[in-house]
């Protein structure tokens, strides 16, 4: 999902004084060195980052420094933006996790902020001038690091989210051709709706000719679930693949023909082995009438 | 941010860019692929019955939210000659006799609420929600930035 | 270009390749029955795996072309249709028939050789 923070289009602060943002970007460049190892150090003493080897930390505390410095000057933080997902992308595997970063970003802030007041405590005037062109930019700029990590924890949870939700699908492939949805429980409108999906993406990545739907383990569906099965047969006919429902009960038939439902339409056999044979059937005739009114829409 | 997308519906060209609009805000909005389609198919169907019966009229697409739900709302308005018998036209026996008809049937399956105001020679109004539930993920989400707004400080003071 | 054919021994192979305003579609549909008519094709894919979206026209349209070209001898399949789309068509609860249904390209065409089989000819 995209992030809809307020930082990121927004440009630099109208009353900075450029000069002195100028004075502040070359200040940071001249002392990168002590700089960065202030604060690598300052991270290794808080304990963050362990997951990762002081080398690594330090390549990245480079990476991060300059990306900073960039944008202060600049004030465009898209660079720094993609920087910090990708950094993101690549830490929250090895078990990194917000308060490590957000940790990491504040101190940066200190440190340069601490140097700051060393350098210019001689002149107030001019160190409260130079501070009113970091605070606002700094500040953005650390949301900034903070939201990019925090978007690509969730969009992984989301993955993860998905990921379960998929391995959980109950649409298998038992040959080539050939899947089953077996459906057990009860049958609500809305996962009737999802089943309805996982059965078409199964009958596309599979590449299904035919569909076995055993219902043995339902005890009764309403008019919306009788419509989405109806659904499911028919959308899978639209993808080349005829459906088979097995397992009706004779109560859920009865549903079925109250609602009007035409079971001439739907093949449907008695239990799941039959449904199998019916299956393989299919599956096996070459030239026959009987398959190609498999693929027929009516 | 106002998402409210609005697309003015005289010509079959118009179609096409209703139904790229509909998918769009839907996608924008977090809805699955599947419903997406669907919402872009309702607007198709609802736009044509604007250019073949009418000739002009305004395709609106917004969002809309409650607690647990996000929803796209679609209105389709025309200043037309109306339907005659709008149980007819909603009835699917009709629909698939003529051969023809209004699709809308199809239209209310495609949809969560569908409802439809015509009167004669003033026009008609079709208005036409789809739901989706809003994931714990998203609802915290929501609910931190309505406790902890940005500061207001971030680009100067 | 919206829409490509392409010939395939005997069979026609019509490639939808974006969203087709409701007037491009008639063309297509009569370019194909003319097409059909003059290569004496015994059967047409039509590959709508490019269209987000399939409403009841379109739907429609690709019916009447397999009943006309049904007239002329050649039978028609659709291919490339998406579970989206599905979904979203069979609310329509539309008669499609004489068009049948395969998954893809290779499908579409495995089909149309068993349909021409069956009618005692081969569909090279």
């Amino acid at each position: 999902m995209e992030t809809d923070s307020a930082t990121t289009q927004s440009p630099p602060p109208a009353d900075v004084d450029p000069a002195l943002l100028h004075q502040l970007v070359e200040y940071l460049r001249q002392n990168r060195t002590d700089l960065r190892e202030e604060w690598a150090r300052r991270i290794t003493d808080a304990q963050l980052l362990s997951a990762m080897t002081p080398e690594e930390i330090f390549s990245e505390v480079t990476a991060v420094y300059d990306n900073y410095v960039d944008a202060l000057e600049t004030g465009s933080i898209e660079t720094l933006q993609a920087y910090a997902r990708d950094l993101s992308e690549r830490i929250i595997p090895r078990g990194v996790e917000t308060h490590e970063v957000l940790g990491i970003v504040l101190l940066l802030r200190d440190v340069l902020a601490r140097s700051l007041f060393v350098n210019y405590q001689h002149d107030a005037d001019l160190l409260n001038r130079i501070l009113d062109a970091y605070e606002p930019a700094a500040n953005r700029i650390g949301v900034t690091v903070g939201v990019s990590f925090v978007d690509e924890r969730e969009r992984v949870i989301r993955e993860q989210q998905e990921s379960i939700h998929e391995l959980s699908t109950p649409v298998l492939q038992v040959r080539t051709g050939l899947l089953i949805l077996p459906i057990i429980g009860v049958l609500d409108a809305q996962r009737a709706r999802q089943l309805t999906e996982q059965l078409l993406e199964g009958v596309q990545r599979n590449r299904a000719k035919v569909v076995v739907i055993d219902i043995t383990g339902v005890a009764t569906i309403d008019e919306a679930v009788a419509n989405h099965l109806v659904d499911a047969v028919e959308a899978a006919r639209l993808m080349g693949a005829s459906a088979i429902i097995t397992g009706l009960s004779p109560k859920i038939a009865q549903t079925l023909v109250d609602l009007g439902v035409d079971l001439s339409m739907m093949r449907t056999v008695g239990d799941l082995q039959g449904g199998l044979e019916e299956a393989d059937r299919i599956l096996g005739y070459r030239l026959s009438e009987d398959e190609a009114e498999s693929a027929d829409l009516t | 941010m106002s998402d409210e997308v609005r697309v003015s519906i005289t010509s079959d060209a118009d179609l096409v860019v209703a139904r790229a609009e509909g998918r769009a805000l839907a996608e924008r909005l977090g809805f699955s692929r599947t419903d997406a389609t669907l919402i872009a198919t309702a607007i198709s169907e609802i736009a044509r019955n604007i250019v073949v019966h009418v000739g002009e009229g305004e395709i609106v697409m917004r969002p809309v939210d409650d607690d647990h739900r996000s929803g796209l709302v679609v209105v389709a308005r025309d200043e037309g000659v109306g339907i005659r018998d709008v149980d007819a036209a909603l009835d699917h026996g009709y629909a698939s006799r003529g051969g023809l008809g209004l699709g809308l049937p199809g239209v209310r399956r495609l949809m969560d609420e569908f409802d439809l105001q015509s009167e004669r020679d003033r026009g008609t109004t079709v208005t036409m929600t789809k739901w989706r539930l809003r994931d714990e993920l998203e609802r915290l989400r929501e609910r931190r930035a309505r406790e902890a707004p940005p500061p207001a400080d971030l680009n100067g003071r | 270009m919206s829409v490509a054919v392409l010939h395939h021994g005997d069979y026609l192979i019509a490639s939808i390749q974006s969203d087709l305003s409701d007037s491009e579609v008639l063309r297509f549909r009569d370019d194909l029955v003319k097409r059909v008519g003059e290569r004496r094709a015994r059967g047409l894919i039509v590959d709508v795996s490019a269209l987000d979206v399939i409403d009841s026209f379109v739907a429609r349209a690709l019916r009447s072309v397999a009943v006309t070209v049904r007239l002329r001898g050649a039978e028609t399949v659709v291919v490339g249709i998406r579970p989206d789309v599905a979904i979203a068509l069979v609310q329509f609860d539309l008669n499609l028939d004489p068009i049948r249904a395969a998954l893809d390209l290779d499908e579409g065409v495995a089909l149309l050789d068993r349909l021409t089989e069956r009618d005692g000819h081969n569909g090279v």
